[in-house]
């Protein structure tokens, strides 16, 4: 673990809280550990809802509909009605299938999602937990994935499941290289695996610190490969419908099913997160916020500026994930899809050369002005 | 006992009899498709393995490597020539069995033998924590690097014949002698259907 000081730091203080009425540290530590991971597997789930609701609304919008309106106000009660919907539904095993890799597939798939929420930081401390390798723990678990969607393809045996399983992970395997190029050369700069690391070298000056300035070609390739990652239209070769039925789905009904879609949009949201926080600043407000708080006269370490500035941290870091979100459905909506060797070119012959490029003119201008790219 | 180290020991536990029994699983059972996804639970527990040695950075790259590109390209190999018949019978399968059993307990009690008669030094040297990914990245670039950089000259290698392997328009002769060069196992370049119909 990474100590670090200044922010609100909400364990230390249920800690000395619990142990305040007579409870030993151990005990109190172990009653802090669940609320993190419940806090943010709640967050995920209602991201995803709002998500959903989101991709119907501005889905609508593009093509002039007005979408989802009775079910609450704007139709927002919508998600919670597809979701019940797949509850209830008869949960079918094809009679061919095999029955045990059926199951564990979705699994598979939905797991590495979930346990990648543990290094996306909403504040100073405001993280299930600040391990050192960050950003390579979420690289490292993203491609267990595919893993999950061949055994999905294999099991269903049907020749459209098998297709888009071995589509999904040959996507998913010559897509993670240029994402992981791209984040090197963030990782290079801010001399530091760990998120709250380089979110905080990215704040020194609001929003003109914020690496999407330093590393714009980083950023598109980023953003172009979190996407493919995702599945997400342009890049939605495993589950072509023309083509390929529903992919690896193709099969799946009920709450197997449900386990793929939640998949695909806890991890939209993921790769939102952290593209805000490798580029975009983090839980950074436009302007630091001790300058903010100097020029009203606050002290930072005071208790309510510290309240104040993790919520807007927490405000900002969706605000900016949302937005990204945002720009991915108006993506889907807009951009029709690519063929299979486009997207393999475009991986292997255009995204890869450029990250190693744009790697090399990183170091190259950490080596010249460390002043600006991080000594 | 503390919590943390009851915790240890029923990790240990519960990664040490996944990877056996999965390891296992990958040699004995007859389904290859079984095996390939056994042979990830065991890269996994490995990993886990490593995460209870405090050296998370290694954890991670086996995940990378092993789960996320091994295994990954086997499955794949396996699912592409994904033919439903069974293998050939053997001459002697129960024979070559015993013997290749024999081989593998052999192996298994010279190992026990050397991990009871190497006098270990405990407790080992403490560990680093998060410093770990720093050394080991001064390590790879200092007393390490020879090994370094004879695996990536190998991976150059490997990569540069994969390509060779797989272009289309290949040399039609020998690049030495100039005799035409027999090219029947190189698939060939095709015209599109549609185009080269009237």
């Amino acid at each position: 673990m990474v100590t670090t000081t200044g922010g609100l730091d909400l364990q230390a203080s249920f800690e000395t809280t619990l142990e305040g009425i007579g409870l030993s540290p151990g005990m109190a530590h172990l009653l802090w550990l669940p609320l993190p991971m419940v806090l943010v597997l709640v967050a995920a789930v209602v991201g995803v809802l709002v998500n959903v609701w989101l991709e119907r609304k501005i889905s609508a919008a593009v093509q002039q509909r007005i979408g989802p309106e009775y079910a609450g106000a704007l139709g927002i009660l919508q998600p919670m009605a597809d979701g019940l919907k797949l509850v209830f539904k008869e949960d079918i095993i094809p009679a061919r299938a095999d029955g045990l890799l059926f199951t564990l597939g979705p699994v598979l798939v939905l797991i590495p999602v979930i346990l990648s929420w543990l290094v996306v930081p909403f504040g100073q401390n405001l993280l299930i937990s600040n391990v050192g390798i960050g950003i390579f723990l979420w690289i490292a678990l993203s491609s267990i994935q595919p893993i999950g969607l061949l055994m999905s393809g294999y099991a269903s045996n049907n020749k459209y499941s098998l297709l888009g399983g071995l589509r999904a992970a040959a996507q998913s395997i010559s897509y993670e290289i240029p994402l992981a190029l791209a984040v090197l050369a963030v990782v290079m700069m801010s001399n530091s695996l760990s998120t709250v690391d380089i979110v905080n070298q990215q704040n020194g000056a609001g929003i003109f610190s914020w690496n999407i300035w330093r590393q714009p070609v980083g950023f598109v390739i980023f953003w172009i490969c979190a996407l493919a990652e995702c599945e997400r239209l342009p890049f939605d070769l495993p589950e072509a419908e023309e083509e390929l039925v529903a992919g690896y789905q193709t099969e799946y009904a009920g709450m197997k099913f449900a386990l793929f879609y939640l998949g695909s949009y806890i991890n939209l949201v993921l790769s939102a997160l952290l593209v805000s926080v490798l580029y975009l600043g983090g839980w950074g407000f436009p302007l630091p916020i001790e300058w903010l708080a100097g020029w009203l006269g606050q002290s930072v370490d005071a208790a309510p500026v510290q309240v104040i500035a993790a919520s807007v941290g927490i405000v900002m870091t969706v605000l900016k994930a949302y937005l990204l979100v945002f720009l991915a459905i108006l993506l889907r909506w807009s951009v029709p899809r690519v063929r299979i060797d486009q997207l393999l070119n475009l991986g292997w012959k255009f995204l890869l050369p450029i990250g190693l490029v744009n790697l090399l003119v990183t170091a190259g201008l950490k080596l010249a002005f460390p002043g600006a790219f991080g000594g | 006992m503390t919590i943390a180290s009851t915790t240890q020991l029923i990790c240990f536990a519960a990664l040490s009899i996944t990877l056996v029994v999965g390891a296992f699983g990958v040699v004995l059972l007859p389904n290859i498709v079984y095996s390939a996804f056994l042979l990830a639970g065991v890269f996994l527990s490995v990993s886990g393995l490593y995460l209870l040695l405090n050296a998370s950075f290694v954890a991670a790259a086996q995940i990378l490597v092993y789960v996320g590109a091994v295994n990954v390209l086997i499955l794949f190999a396996i699912m592409l020539v994904n033919k439903r018949e069974d293998l050939s019978a053997i001459p002697g399968l129960a024979l070559r069995r015993v013997l290749s059993a024999a081989v593998c307990g052999g192996l298994f009690l010279l190992l026990v033998r050397v991990a009871f008669t190497t006098p270990w030094a405990l407790p080992g040297p403490a560990s680093i924590g998060e410093e770990a990914t720093a050394r080991i990245g001064e390590h790879l670039f200092s007393d390490y690097l020879l090994p370094f950089e004879l695996a990536s000259v190998l991976l150059l290698m490997a990569m540069i014949g994969a390509i060779v392997l797989a272009r289309r328009d290949v040399y039609t002769s020998d690049v030495i002698t100039g005799e035409p060069a027999d090219q029947g196992l190189i698939e060939k370049a095709r015209t599109p259907l549609l185009t080269s119909k009237p």
